[in-house]
């Protein structure tokens, strides 16, 4: 019975978000679902599944997918990644789009929004380098639970630290009593949307940059492929996709090629194609 | 390897810190309070300082206005390391010359991150 209910469970993650429970990963399914189980008076995941299939809405499903989620993030994970997005994507960009003055940014996955909150602060450290521009980051996520922490946006003293440095907490974040709250300033530019990666991005801007870390590898090659498929819809043709540390698209995509001498970003197919005539480069290779 | 000198009333704070800090290749030594960090920095200047605010016979903040002003004192990155939470001690750490702060309770991964901001890990 165990191992029936557990697949339900993993079939209705499938089912809601694309993402896979993999045998390896089902001993989590306790720990995860232990806080609803409290919530709802439940002992075990049998009891759970019967609840599930007696309900008429699917408020007790979603907050289940919910539960199952992994909304591990903090503020300037991977710092690397940020000082490579600083120091030379950013500026590229910057060159593209001097005439309109404006970046549109993609936080795919964005759990609580410290990833969307990093991207903002990057940008209102440099006042003087972004005067004039509109910066306009959309951070989305399937967990409507992490979507409305995201908007609520009050961090604990934990989470605030979690890879902030003091000088930028200080800069950007009031202390409330009901946690650190960030400035209007860097809300403002934030706007948070649940959606789900495979669903398309109905938007009338594409994205300069997308950032989409450690939400492929929760799918089987197939979703991943889509996965693929809906970012590149969504990416200006010169765009760029940032990755998350140990994700490629290399073997999972044609749709595109790994940025040169940048670790973790990536490219559409068409603008790497573009920067090889330029520059004199295999992309044959590069794939 | 670089050395770290922890300055906490708290034995089990400073044993948990430097199991940390052991991990991270730290050449660890202790001191209890202010003034007992103040004869160690005479000694031998460290590269890291990890503080509490709140000691018996010399504060925090006492030892790091001392530190500062002294010859030398300029050179160890020190990171307040406290239960004093709130932007008012926050603030006063860091004009007194902290490089960093750490809210207690911290865990391994905080307290690393927090490292490799002020270049020590």
């Amino acid at each position: 019975m165990t191992n029936l209910s557990e697949q339900i469970i993993a079939d209705l993650l499938l089912e809601y978000t694309g993402q896979e429970l993999t045998d390896s990963r089902r001993w989590r399914i306790g720990s995860a679902l232990s806080g609803l189980f409290r919530e709802r008076g439940l002992d075990n995941v049998e009891q759970l599944v019967v609840l599930l299939s007696e309900q008429r809405d699917n408020v007790l499903a979603k907050e289940t997918v919910d539960a199952l989620l992994n909304n591990e993030t903090y503020f300037f994970r991977d710092k690397p990644m940020f000082d490579q997005l600083e120091n030379d994507v950013l500026p590229r960009i910057a060159k593209q789009n001097e005439k309109q003055k404006r970046i549109s940014i993609w936080s795919a996955g964005c759990s609580t929004g410290q990833e969307a909150l990093t991207l903002a602060m990057m940008f209102a450290d440099q006042p003087m380098r972004w005067k004039g521009w509109t910066i306009d980051i959309l951070a989305t996520d399937v967990s409507n639970k992490a979507i409305k922490a995201a908007r609520n946006a009050r961090y604990t003293q934990f989470e605030i630290q979690r890879g902030l440095g003091v000088g930028q907490m200080l800069q950007h974040f009031e202390e409330t009593s009901q946690g650190w709250q960030p400035d209007r300033a860097i809300r403002d530019m934030i706007t948070f949307q649940q959606h789900n990666i495979l669903e398309p991005m109905v938007r009338a801007t594409r994205f300069d940059l997308v950032l989409c870390r450690n939400v492929l590898l929760y799918f089987c090659a197939d979703t991943r492929r889509r996965a693929f498929d809906r970012l590149v819809e969504a990416m200006a043709p010169d765009g760029w996709l940032m990755l998350g540390a140990g994700e490629t698209s290399v073997g999972h995509t044609d749709a595109f090629i790994p940025a040169r001498k940048l670790p973790g970003l990536y490219r559409p197919f068409e603008a790497a194609e573009a920067t090889e005539e330029q520059e004199g480069t295999n992309l044959a290779a590069a794939r | 390897m670089k050395k770290c000198l922890i300055v906490d009333d708290s034995r089990v704070i400073r044993k948990v810190s430097r199991h940390i800090l052991e991990s991270l290749a730290f050449d660890v030594s202790e001191a209890e309070n202010g003034q007992e960090a103040l004869d160690a920095c005479e000694q031998s200047m460290p590269d890291l300082i990890l503080l509490d605010w709140n000691m018996p016979v010399m504060s925090g903040i006492e030892f790091i206005t001392k530190l500062r002003a002294r010859n030398g004192g300029d050179g160890p990155k020190v990171v307040f390391c406290t239960t004093e939470n709130d932007v008012a001690h926050i603030r006063a750490a860091i004009d007194a010359g902290a490089d960093e702060y750490v809210m207690k309770p911290f865990d391994h991964e905080t307290l690393q991150i927090k490292l490799q901001l002020v270049g020590m890990a």
